[in-house]
């Protein structure tokens, strides 16, 4: 026969496919998710694909091609992923690893169009989160598509926080948009007259309604809120101009312009009338609160699909480099392997994959951790009602004793006898989620966003010249500076790290975090080669110069781990991403490494891609490990002052005059003392004496030790390359350039 | 209701052709490198068979369309999370083996004995559809096989449209050599109908048509039956993919009908 046998082998045979990653992302039981994969998957490579080849991304405007997306958005049932199925729906409960999932398969070819369909989820979030049940049931059956046979258009929104410069943008205070009373006759509605001016809107060329944080301009009106806006209310309703955007050109952004007259029932999530003041139930900082700490993830997912979405196109190309050329000729190295003989070409690219794995792993295990928060919220929200306590301050104080208990859980032996209790305790539970929540949360949109951009850069490079055309297959340069935006919107890097600086330093957090650093090790020991014990390294160093920072100033006497001083916090938070991600990704490979075995189709090769895989995770902890250390190394010598050539400074300096008396009992010492001064006075060429730092041993000795542990992540790497130079790709990308 | 069909939809599942397809020797005969990993889809021809099913059951009220397709179970499943949004229809799966080698006397025997048992069916009423070729080894043949055995004379092959009359005759045009379609009236069913490409886009995936279709997907692929397929002493000798041509040339600014003529040059000189 005119075939070769295949031999068995231990390498990966093709790109991951949709069985493996339902395994390592979690779905492979959801048929509702798998099938919304497919079709938000056929929407992307068919419809988007087309208008992005076609040059639509080159207009600012709102063209007919960009309509027709958004209508196959809602055929294809991308638009009813928000809703219930009584809603018009088809997804039962919690949605934010849906959203998350057709996210990532719309970034997988445009960002933009991502954006274009997560903004009308973002519009109709606060009043899913914080709406009444008459709000939400209303505004949601008008955005929800229309059924088989119904011929009805559906509503689209448009949520409206940023405001032109100098008010609000990173932070949600500061808000210029008011509202005061236009009218209020006795026992009736109230009417409200909503001024707001919009920057950045997404989906405001279109939008039917949009959801606006504005601020009381009225003493009749109590703090602020986020009131509901629609096109046929009184008044003016101005989309505004197009923004000249360079990003995700196939969604809309523009700035709208309102003044409005609406009935207070608007106010999202109702208000109660006290002394004759209108006091609205939620402040808007409330709901957006409740709103971005959801919404922020499918963004970090959008970016981390572009860096997977990057390796196939460079591979196919990096293969096909050189074929064609005299000399190339089928069989030869240069014709079948092309650039993918420099190892430096191979390198690379596993740095890639590797950061999209951890990316994704990072956003998918938030949004699914929000999936499961989301009923254990409602449930705590209700047992506190019950007990009379309601609104954000008191829940807080009342939970104390909860967050006690949860540490006590967290530091309990796996036979106590109180455990089956404390995690009975709704509470409890609720209490340790929110806090992992709070840091996964921006840590996704942080890392995935801010390091994904600079990763697909990175990509962007390795097609060369082709990287940074239109023609370049993939559209990676688009995806590149798309990042950005993703960087950006939502709560740029700032935001998040300044969230990050708060809640990754709640006592639950870091009894939380201990408990994986233990985790850590467990995994190395019995299965070694993720990189997991490299990781629990560098998660013990980071959590020591948390400490030490947290008790130390600087020669001012100026607190280090302080709000204020971003230079530290920042910096600790970017550090604590790095080790998130690489957690995340090794727990997802460890899952398809016990399930795999039992799906026909992930079992096939399954050894080559749990190893494969597992050779990226332990690349990626060792990036994480060189961060953490660098970040770490730089926050806890980086504040002292470095001892100068001045008296006070060589106090602990060897003179010269003394070496020489204590040559003679011990010989030798003058070549160990390296800061020698002279007789005259002169000393060594360099800044001053060498630095030392109060328990600068016990940092080095971990510092050391995670340099140690970074043993074989070289040699990790080198697998992995050797498998993207063989492994078997598509003969051609399923979507056009 | 004079015009209530019952369809029966023969469709496999062929690897998405966008992968690249190395035919290998495996410990049961010939195959494809990777075969179980590579994504699948539903057959293409067949799947235009499976639109055009559909189409005529919602244009006839109480009809029913059923969807036989012989195949791993696992790959099936994976399938039919893009399939099962497309269109309404009851899945009858038999966990088979893949791809194009296996014989297709086997195959049609199984179809068909599948077919004969199925629950409801009047056979009065049968239209029997597949596609005219399928998009593996295309052995051209399947179809036409599982018509004879279950007794179907009127057989149609390179279909391109049905339509309906009242009388529940009805017309079909058939690919033939020229790019022309041939007119045959039948006066009505049982019939084969092996589809070409039809004339109805693929539909859109809709998540809510899926969601119902799940419901009976599921059980049915959980007790999906096992073939056994004979080689009834079928052996290959050798397997290789169609040779692929291309001679690219970039050319601006030609008219169509210099690009017509030298296509036709080209074609000529093969
Ligand atoms: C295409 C696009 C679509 C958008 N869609 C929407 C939408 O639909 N709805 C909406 O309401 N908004 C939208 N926005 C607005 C977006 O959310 C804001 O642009 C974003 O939050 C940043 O605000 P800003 O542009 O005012 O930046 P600024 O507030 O000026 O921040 C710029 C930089 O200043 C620094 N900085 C600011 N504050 C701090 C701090 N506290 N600590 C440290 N550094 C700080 C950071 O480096 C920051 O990146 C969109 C924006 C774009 C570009």
């Amino acid at each position: 026969m005119g075939t070769v046998a295949l031999s068995e082998t231990k390498t990966m045979l093709t790109l991951p496919g949709d069985a493996v990653r339902q395994i390592l992302w979690r779905f492979a039981d959801r048929f509702d998710l798998q099938m919304l994969v497919q079709s938000a998957r056929g929407v992307a490579r068919g419809t988007v694909a087309r208008l992005v080849a076609a040059g639509e991304r080159n207009t600012h405007e709102w063209t007919q091609g960009k309509s027709e997306m958004m209508e196959a958005f809602d055929q294809a049932g991308v638009t009813a992923a928000f809703m219930e199925p009584e809603e018009g729906g088809f997804i039962s409960g919690p949605k934010n690893l849906a959203l998350s999932l057709a996210a990532f398969e719309l970034a997988w070819v445009d960002g933009g169009a991502a954006t274009a369909s997560l903004a009308g989820f973002l519009a109709l979030a606060p009043i899913h989160e914080r709406g009444t049940a008459e709000q939400s049931r209303h505004y949601k059956q008008l955005s929800a598509p229309p059924q088989l046979g119904e011929d009805r258009k559906p509503w689209r929104g448009a949520f409206a926080l940023t405001e032109p410069i100098p008010y609000v943008g990173v932070d949600t205070g500061m808000l210029s948009g008011k509202m005061r009373v236009a009218e209020w006759k006795d026992d009736e509605e109230p009417w409200l007259q909503v001024d707001k001016r919009g920057r950045f809107i997404t989906n405001i060329a279109f939008a039917n309604f949009v959801t606006a944080a504005v601020n009381s301009d009225d003493p009749r009106i109590k703090g602020s809120c986020v009131v509901i806006l629609e096109e046929t209310d009184e008044g003016i309703y101005d989309h505004g101009t197009p923004t000249k955007k360079l990003v995700h050109q196939l969604s809309s952004t523009g700035d709208p312009i309102f003044n409005l007259k609406v009935p207070a029932s608007r106010i999202v999530g109702g208000y109660t009338v006290k002394d004759g003041v209108i006091v609205p139930n939620y402040n808007h900082g409330e709901i957006i609160e409740a709103v971005f700490r959801r919404t922020r993830v499918p963004v970090g997912v959008m970016t981390a699909a572009k860096l997977l979405s990057a390796v196939e196109p460079v591979i196919r190309y990096q293969r096909g480099r050189f074929r064609g050329a005299e000399g190339a000729r089928p069989g030869t190295v240069r014709y079948e392997q092309g650039i993918q003989q420099r190892e430096d070409a191979l390198h690379r690219l596993v740095d890639v994959w590797a950061t999209g794995e951890a990316a994704t792993s990072l956003g998918f295990a938030a949004a699914r951790l929000f999936d499961k928060l989301d009923p254990v919220e409602k449930r705590k929200t209700a047992i506190l009602k019950e007990s009379g306590i309601q609104g954000g301050r008191n829940e807080m104080k009342a939970l104390k004793e909860s967050e006690q208990k949860a540490m006590e859980l967290l530091a309990m032996k796996p036979n106590d006898p109180r455990r089956v209790e404390l995690e009975a305790d709704p509470l409890v539970e609720y209490v340790l989620m929110d806090a992992e929540a709070n840091v996964i949360c921006p840590a996704t949109k942080l890392w995935n966003t801010g390091h994904g951009t600079n990763m697909m850069r990175e990509a962007v490079s390795l097609m060369g010249g082709y990287g940074i055309t239109e023609d370049c297959p993939g559209f990676l340069a688009n995806k590149w500076m798309d990042a950005q935006l993703e960087a950006t919107y939502e709560g740029p890097e700032a935001v998040q790290r300044r969230q990050l600086t708060i809640t990754m330093t709640t006592e639950v957090f870091l009894a939380e975090f201990r408990g994986w650093m233990a985790e850590m090790r467990r995994i190395a020991s019995t299965g070694p080669g993720t990189g997991a014990c490299t990781l629990a390294s560098a998660m013990q160093l980071w959590l020591w110069t948390l400490n030490h920072l947290q008790k130390s100033v600087d020669p001012d006497g100026g607190k280090l781990y302080h709000g204020q001083r971003q230079g530290v916090t920042f910096a600790l938070a970017d550090a604590l991403c790095w080790i998130l991600a690489s957690r995340c990704q090794i727990l997802d490979v460890l899952e398809l490494e016990a399930q795999g075995v039992n799906d026909p189709v992930a079992s096939e090769g399954l050894k080559g891609t749990v190893q494969f895989l597992s050779d990226l995770c332990h690349t990626q902890a060792a990036a994480a490990a060189g961060e953490v250390s660098r970040i770490c190394a730089e926050l806890v010598f980086g504040y002292n002052q470095h001892p100068a050539w001045t008296d006070e400074g060589h106090q602990g300096c060897f003179l010269a005059s003394e070496l020489d008396e204590l040559e003679e009992t011990m010989p030798g010492i003058s070549a160990f003392a390296m800061d020698v001064i002279s007789a005259d006075g002169s000393h060594p060429q360099k800044a001053g004496p060498c630095a030392g730092c109060a328990g600068s041993s016990e940092f080095l000795r971990l510092q050391n030790k995670l340099t140690m542990c970074l043993s074989g992540s070289r040699l990790a790497k080198d697998r992995a390359a050797e498998t993207v130079s063989k492994v078997m790709i598509p003969e051609a990308l399923d979507y056009p350039a | 209701m004079p015009n209530a069909l019952h369809i029966v939809v023969c469709a496999g599942i062929v690897p998405d052709p966008l992968q690249t397809l190395e035919p290998v020797t495996t410990a049961a005969g010939p195959g494809l490198k990777n075969e179980m990993v590579l994504p699948a889809v539903l057959d293409p021809w067949a799947s235009s068979a499976l639109y055009e099913a559909a189409s005529l059951t919602t244009k006839n009220p109480g009809s029913r369309v059923w969807l036989v397709s012989l195949g791993p179970k696992a790959k099936l499943q994976a399938v039919m999370m893009t399939i099962a949004q497309k269109v309404a229809f009851e899945l009858v799966p038999i966990d088979g083996p893949i791809g194009g080698f296996p014989e297709a006397h086997s195959t049609a025997a199984v179809l068909a004995e599948t077919i004969a048992a199925l629950p409801g069916l009047d056979r009065s009423h049968l239209l029997l559809f597949g596609g005219w070729e399928s998009a593996t080894r295309g052995a051209g043949v399947t179809l036409q096989l599982v018509g004879e055995i279950l007794g179907i004379a009127d057989q149609f092959q390179g279909v391109d449209q049905i339509d309906l009359r009242e009388d529940g005759s009805f017309e079909v045009l058939e690919r033939v050599e020229g790019g022309k379609h041939q007119v045959s009236v039948c006066a009505g069913t049982p019939a084969v109908l092996g589809w070409a490409t039809g004339g109805l886009a693929e539909p859109r995936n809709n998540p809510q048509i899926g969601m119902a279709n799940m419901r009976t997907i599921m059980p049915a692929l959980q007790k999906a039956k096992v073939a056994k397929l004979e080689a009834n002493g079928l052996s290959y000798v050798s397997v290789s993919l169609p040779k692929q041509q291309r001679t690219t040339r970039v050319v601006k600014d030609l008219s169509p009908d210099e690009i017509a003529r030298e296509l036709v040059e080209w074609i000529g000189a093969e």
